[in-house]
C-alpha cells in the first residue's frame, strides 16, 4: 500500500501514475495516453472500487454507454513491457501482500494464491485458464440437488461468455468435448506443451476426454499484442503483453471511452447520507484521505475486500455494515480445492515452457451417474508448470523436506509433471469474512477469513487424488506425491432471488441500498469446478447491460 | 539419508544468457541489484546468525559464492513486506520470526548441552530441525504457543526455498530455462529443446 515491493519501477508503487489527465500507455515502455478526469466535488454516475475482472468490464461498458465513471484500484498501474522482470521474488509486487488473518479448521492461504493488487487485478497474474460453467450449475439446487441456484439463466450467461471470450480473443480448440455446443473460439488453440501431452496420454489410457485448454493469451498477433512467447511466467505477469489481462484490454477501453482510473487509491469507506443511500467514497491516495462524490457506488474488490469494505463502512443507520441487515455480507465464502498429484518421468518434460496449464480434463464436471462419484459438485484438472520457487514451496509445504533431500527433489524439476484440480466446494455460511481486531497501516480493520472444508469437499478431494494418480501413473509417472492447497475465491456477497439469504439481487444491486452495487466474484452463489475468471467477466458484462438498459428504460 | 546433491546440468549457467534476447532490462536491473545484499537491519546479530545457519541447513551450498538468502529475508522483515496471509495461530511475521529463531536456538541448546544452533555442524542442525518438524520439542516453553511445525514449514522452509529457487544459481543447477523475456521458447514438446536451453541432463541409472 505504501511500501514498494519491487526494485524495478518502485515509483509506480508509491506515486500514482494516472494523474494530470494522462494514464500509462500499457503498450509502451514509458508513454501515456490521455485520460479524462472528474473533479471530486462532481457527483459522477458511478464510482467503481477495484479494477479487476468485475470492475474493468463494468467501467468500460458503462463509460461506452455515456456514463461518467471513476475506477479505483488500491494497486499500481504497471507498464508490463518495462516494469515486469523474469523474477519470481520481484514480481510478488503483483499480489495483495498486506496480511489477512486466516483461521478456521482449514485456514486458507491468501496473497499469491488468489489476490492481486494492481490495476487489472488478479488477471495480471492469473494463469489464463478460460472455462465456462457447466449450464446446470446455474441451477445446481434444482437440477443437481446441492448448494443453491443462481438468479440467472444459463443461456443468458452463455451469451455473455461468448461476448467476453471474443473481447479477449481466447485461444481454444475447434471442438470442446464437454457441455452444449459453443461457437468457435476467436483464436486457434495453442500447441500443447509436453506437460499437457502427459495429461493427454493419461486421459487416452483411461478412456476419458481431454482438450487443449482455452487460454487468455493470444495465439496470433492482435493489435499491439504479439502472440504468446511461451515464457511460462504467466503467474508472475506477462512482460510481452500476449496475455489479455484487464490491464491491457478492458482498462484501456474504459479510459478511451472516458472513464478515469485512479491507481494507488485505497478506498477505506463507502459514505452514506441521512437517507442511508451511498453518496461517494473516502479513499487514501498520495498520502492523504480524499473524497469522491458519486450517484452510485459499485464494489468490485473481490471476495475479501468487498465484504471488508461493506463491514468497514458501518454507520448508526447501518450498524452491521452496509447492505448487511440480514447478516449475509461476508458469508458463504468459497475457494477451489487445488489438490494435485506430481510424478517423475523418464523423459525431460520441461514443464516451464508455455502457459502452465495447456491441457485440461473436465470429465468429472459432466459425469453424474458414475458409481465412484461419491460427492456433489465437480472438478476439472489441468496439466501443471510451476516456476521453481513456486514448486519448491509446494514440496516443502507438503513434505517438510529440506537440505540435500530438497535439492535432490528439485534437481528432478525438468522431469516432473503434475495434475491439479479446480474442485468445487460447497457454500457454507460459517465460511466467512469478518473484521479482525487489528488494523492495516491506514488504520482500516483487516479482514479475518474463516474457512473449513465440508465432508463433501473432502470426498471430492480424495476422489480427485485417486483419479489423477491413476492417470499420471498410466502416463508413465512414478514416485507420485499428493499435495493439497486452495485457489481462487468465490462468494462472500452472493446474489440471489431471496432478500433474506442473499446480499444483492440478480443485477448486483444491494437489497438494502439501491445505489450500492457489487460486481465481482463475491456475487457467485456457487463455485463450480472451473477457474472463475470467465464467469466473473461474463457476469460483469451482463450486469453492465442490465444497468444500461435500466437507465435507458 | 540422501547423499550430497549433484546437479544433472554441470556447466549450465542461466547467467550466460545475460546479453541474449532471453534477458530484458528489467530483469537485468533486478538481478544486478540483488548481487549486493541489503544491510542487517531488523534481526539482532545473534538471531541473524541463527537465520544464516538455518538457511545453510535448508539449502546447503558447497559453492565458492553461495546465494545470499538470510540478508534478503531479514530485509523483508525490516520492510514489512508481507505474504498476504497471517494464520491466526501464528503471531504476525515480524513477531513470529524472532520468536521462532530463539526457539530453534533453544531446541539446539536443549539437544546439545547448551551449544546454540549456529555453532552446531550441519548434520546436528539437520537433526534438530527434523525433531522440530515432527513437533518433538525439548524446549516447548520457548515456542510460547506458536505451532512449531507450522512455523517451520509455512515460514522457514517456504520462504527460504522460494527465495533460493528464484535465483539464477538455483535455476542453473536444476536445468530451468531462467529469465525469458522477450524471448521465450519455441520447442514445447519432448521431441526437442531450444538451443538456449540447458542441454539434456546427465542422469544416473538410479534416477532413470
Amino acid at each position: 500500500m505504501t511500501r514498494p515491493i519491487g526494485r524495478r519501477a518502485a515509483e509506480a508503487e508509491t506515486d500514482p501514475r494516472a494523474v494530470n489527465g494522462c494514464a500509462p500507455d500499457v503498450f509502451s515502455r514509458d508513454g501515456t495516453v490521455p485520460m479524462r478526469e472528474f473533479p471530486e466535488s462532481e457527483e459522477v454516475d458511478f464510482v467503481i472500487v477495484g479494477a479487476g475482472c468485475g470492475g474493468s468490464v463494468l467501467a468500460a461498458k458503462l463509460a461506452e454507454a455515456g456514463m461518467s465513471v471513476v475506477l479505483f484500484d488500491a494497486g499500481p498501474f504497471f507498464r508490463p513491457l518495462s516494469d515486469f522482470a523474469s523474477d519470481e521474488y520481484e514480481q510478488e509486487k503483483l499480489y495483495w501482500l498486506d496480511p489477512r488473518v486466516s483461521d478456521g479448521d482449514d485456514p486458507i492461504e491468501l496473497g499469491a494464491n488468489n489476490s492481486g493488487q494492481a490495476v487489472g487485478g488478479s488477471t495480471v497474474h492469473f494463469q489464463m485458464v478460460s472455462l465456462r460453467f457447466r449450464p446446470e450449475w446455474f441451477k445446481s439446487r434444482t437440477k443437481l440437488g446441492y448448494a443453491r441456484d443462481w438468479p440467472v439463466d444459463w443461456q443468458e450467461m452463455w451469451k455473455y461468455y461468448a461476448e467476453v471470450e471474443n473481447a479477449l480473443k481466447i485461444s481454444g480448440p475447434i471442438r470442446y468435448p464437454w457441455g452444449p455446443k459453443r461457437g468457435r473460439y476467436p483464436y486457434r488453440a495453442h500447441e500443447v506443451n509436453e506437460a499437457g501431452l502427459v495429461l493427454a496420454r493419461g486421459a487416452e489410457a483411461l478412456g476419458v476426454d481431454w482438450a487443449p485448454t482455452p487460454l487468455c493469451t493470444v495465439s496470433a498477433p492482435r493489435g499491439k499484442s504479439p502472440p504468446c512467447a511461451y515464457r511460462g511466467m504467466c503467474k508472475i505477469g506477462c512482460s510481452v503483453n500476449a496475455k489479455q489481462s484487464m490491464l491491457i484490454t478492458y482498462v484501456p477501453r474504459a479510459i478511451r471511452a472516458g472513464a478515469e482510473v485512479r491507481d494507488l487509491a485505497m478506498v477505506g469507506r463507502v459514505e452514506t447520507g441521512q437517507d442511508g443511500r451511498a453518496t461517494g467514497v473516502s479513499y487514501h491516495r498520495g498520502g492523504e484521505w480524499r473524497h469522491q462524490k458519486a450517484r452510485n457506488v459499485v464494489l468490485a474488490g473481490y471476495s475479501i475486500e468487498t465484504p471488508r469494505l461493506m463491514l468497514n463502512s458501518a454507520t448508526s443507520r447501518h450498524p452491521q455494515g452496509l447492505g448487511n441487515s440480514n447478516g449475509m455480507v461476508g458469508r458463504n465464502l468459497m475457494v477451489h480445492s487445488n489438490h494435485a498429484v506430481w510424478g517423475e518421468f523418464e523423459d525431460e518434460i520441461r514443464w516451464y515452457k508455455g502457459p502452465p496449464s495447456m491441457a485440461t480434463c473436465e470429465h468429472w464436471n459432466y459425469v453424474d451417474d458414475d458409481p465412484t462419484k461419491d460427492f456433489d459438485g465437480g472438478y476439472s484438472f489441468m496439466s501443471q508448470g510451476p516456476l521453481p520457487g513456486d514448486f519448491a514451496g509446494t514440496l516443502t509445504g507438503a513434505t517438510g523436506m529440506f537440505g540435500d533431500e530438497l535439492l535432490t527433489a528439485m534437481g528432478k524439476y525438468n522431469r516432473m509433471a503434475g495434475l491439479k484440480i479446480v474442485g468445487e466446494t460447497m457454500p457454507a455460511p460459517d465460511n466467512r469474512v469478518t473484521l479482525a481486531d487489528e488494523s492495516d497501516p491506514l488504520g482500516l480493520p483487516r479482514a479475518r477469513v474463516t474457512y473449513a472444508f465440508s465432508d463433501n469437499d473432502k470426498r471430492l478431494q480424495r476422489h480427485s487424488l485417486d483419479f489423477m494418480s491413476k492417470m499420471l501413473g498410466a502416463a508413465g509417472g512414478r514416485n507420485l506425491l499428493e499435495t493439497s492447497s486452495t485457489a481462487h475465491l468465490m462468494g462472500g456477497c452472493a446474489m440471489g432471488d431471496d432478500p433474506e439469504t442473499s446480499v444483492t439481487d440478480d443485477m448486483g444491486r444491494s437489497w438494502d441500498i439501491d445505489n450500492l452495487w457489487i460486481c465481482d466474484g463475491s456475487l457467485m452463489p456457487t463455485a463450480g469446478g472451473v477457474n472463475p475468471a470467465m464467469t466473473i467477466l461474463a457476469n460483469a458484462a451482463r450486469i453492465a447491460d442490465r444497468i444500461v438498459a435500466a437507465r435507458n428504460g | 539419508m540422501t547423499g550430497p546433491f549433484r546437479t544433472p546440468y554441470p556447466g549450465y549457467d542461466v547467467l550466460d544468457k545475460w546479453d541474449s534476447p532471453s534477458y530484458d532490462d528489467a530483469t537485468r536491473e533486478v538481478l544486478r541489484a540483488r548481487t549486493t545484499p541489503p544491510p542487517r537491519r531488523f534481526l539482532s546479530e545473534a538471531r541473524f546468525a541463527v537465520l544464516a545457519a538455518l538457511c545453510d541447513t535448508v539449502i546447503p551450498q558447497p559453492r565458492a559464492r553461495p546465494v545470499q538468502i538470510a540478508p534478503f529475508l531479514n530485509a523483508a522483515l525490516h520492510d514489512d513486506r508481507g505474504t498476504g496471509t497471517r494464520f491466526a495461530v501464528m503471531p504476525p511475521d515480524r513477531d513470529a520470526w524472532p520468536l521462532g529463531l530463539d526457539a530453534i536456538d533453544a531446541e539446539a541448546k536443549a539437544h546439545h548441552d547448551g551449544t546454540g544452533f549456529a555453532d552446531l555442524a550441519r548434520p546436528e542442525r539437520t537433526l534438530v530441525l527434523k525433531e522440530i518438524d515432527a513437533e518433538r520439542l525439548r524446549a516447548p516453553d520457548a515456542w510460547q504457543d506458536m505451532p512449531a511445525q507450522k512455523f517451520f514449514r509455512a515460514l522457514v522452509l517456504k520462504q527460504i526455498a522460494q527465495f533460493y529457487y528464484s535465483q539464477p544459481a538455483a535455476m542453473s543447477e536444476i536445468g530451468y530455462g531462467g529469465p525469458a523475456s522477450p524471448r521465450g521458447y519455441v520447442r514445447l514438446n519432448a521431441q526437442g529443446i531450444d538451443p538456449w536451453e540447458a542441454p539434456y541432463g546427465q542422469w544416473k541409472e538410479t534416477d532413470a
